[in-house]
């Protein structure tokens, strides 16, 4: 079975329509798969669900699906850095169902895990908490949270061996790794397809048994906050 | 301006704030005045920072040229990694979070409580940006240390009997240090621990709506 598909638009062919709910991994603008954004912006499959931590920037990353319109609604925990949502949200047109960063992040991998839902103690007491059911364990108070299965997981991985078996940078890993798990299929897109055999089985981040479609590609990553420090003078 | 030398401004708060480490902690430093933390780290203290975008040993930002988009902290800055450095995915990064694992969060604070609810992720109809990991990090780890200015631009009291803000949590706050001083969340309200530079009981007092004990 050949997981490497030549581009984007092929390797997106037949799983996009409109309604469906896409978990997207990515942290900020760091490890989006922005080459999958951009090709579903292409597509034009409207009337999306988006899982994604954050939700780009004006222009770029998921960005620029809420600039066409296409996504219903958003499901993240921070969206403070694009004026667009802030501008369709506030106006009405855009739905927002904020979780708080750990308990997104666990909904995809207990998605993934086969795990429909779990108690954590994020969010009793706040609006988060609101009509889920609480329970008590050894004296405190925990609230129902849903596992998340999306349609489909789009991803942004470093290097993938033709099996699927991913390999991440840095803090680029952040929510690829649960997003991937969460999806009935998951497209990765990489900066390198590298042979069979080349990857040490030891340092495989993520299994290729959660890798349906591979493409590879040049990646613009953009850096969002770019901070520095001056070299002192020895 | 007199007035304006009194107490501490934000470097002088990131360091009281430092104060707060100990030998050995795993620390989250949340965005704003408690990333400033990390300059003030005393001699012989050392600590690992951990980022919830899934990193463990968060070394300074990079010298000009050497920035890197796969190298980012919590609020998005480009970063440096140390020897001691582990990258993990975001679910690991919450499990050691609300696992308990991590000894203490400085954050900061729009709103407090005199029983320790924290409110600062959001301002309905104005301020709408999200709590991203700071409901996790105040139901999971160790301790709660926030930093605030004790009052708003007009004067008004974020040190309060209850907040008026969408909460982040609710009796999770361990000791505020504002620009005025420390406080305690105790039984029954909050309680003096020090007074910054210049500041007299009096005047914290005075900008504290909340219940002092």
């Amino acid at each position: 079975m050949n997981k490497v598909f030549p581009s984007a638009a092929a390797a997106l062919e037949g799983l996009l329509h409109d309604g469906m709910l896409i978990a997207s991994g990515g942290f900020g603008l760091c490890g989006i798969p922005e080459l999958l954004i951009a090709a579903i912006r292409d597509a034009g499959t409207k009337g999306l669900t988006v899982a994604s931590n954050n939700a780009g920037v004006d222009g770029f990353g998921l960005g620029q699906l809420l600039e066409t319109r296409q996504v219903k609604k958003m499901i993240s925990s921070y969206v403070g850095e694009n004026a667009e949502f802030m501008r369709q949200y506030l106006s009405g047109e855009l739905e927002l169902e904020f979780n708080p960063q750990g308990t997104l992040a666990e909904r995809m991998r207990a998605g993934g895990a086969g795990i429909p839902g779990f108690y954590t103690a994020t969010g009793v007491g706040t609006v988060i908490a609101d009509g889920k059911e609480h329970h008590d364990f050894d004296g405190r108070t925990y609230i129902l949270e849903r596992g998340l299965v999306a349609d489909l997981a789009i991803v942004k991985a470093w290097k993938a061996d033709p099996s699927g078996n991913l390999v991440f940078r840095k803090t680029a890993r952040n929510f690829n790794v649960p997003a991937a798990t969460c999806g009935k299929t998951c497209v990765v897109e990489v900066e390198e397809v590298v042979p069979l055999g080349s990857l040490d089985p030891d340092k495989i981040h993520l299994p290729g048994i959660y890798v349906h479609r591979i493409i590879a590609g040049a990646h613009e990553k953009r850096i969002e906050n770019r901070t520095v420090r001056k070299r002192e003078n020895a | 301006m007199a007035e304006e030398t009194k107490g501490w401004d934000r470097n002088g708060m990131a360091a009281r704030a430092a104060l707060e480490l100990r030998d050995g902690m795993y620390v989250n430093l949340g965005i704003g005045i408690p990333t400033l933390v990390a300059n003030y780290i005393p001699a012989g203290v050392n600590v690992t920072l951990q980022s919830e975008n899934g990193m463990l040993g968060m070394g300074p930002f990079p010298f000009e040229g050497e920035e890197d988009a796969d190298l980012i902290n919590a609020g998005k800055q480009t970063i440096t990694e140390l020897p001691q450095t582990a990258y993990f995915d975001s679910a690991q990064s919450f499990a050691m979070i609300r696992g308990g694992k991590i000894a203490m969060a400085i954050l900061g604070a729009m709103e407090v409580a005199e029983n320790g609810d924290l409110a600062n992720w959001m301002i309905p109809g104005k301020l709408v940006k999200g709590m991203g990991g700071a409901m996790d990090l105040v139901a999971g780890v160790g301790r709660v240390v926030v930093v605030l200015d004790h009052t708003s631009k007009h004067g008004e009291s974020k040190v309060l009997k209850a907040c008026t803000l969408p909460l982040t949590g609710k009796a999770v706050v361990n000791r505020i240090i504002s620009n005025l001083g420390v406080l305690d969340v105790v039984p029954g309200g909050l309680k003096i621990v020090e007074l910054a530079p210049g500041v007299t009981e009096a005047e914290l007092r005075a900008a504290t709506e909340a219940t002092i004990v």
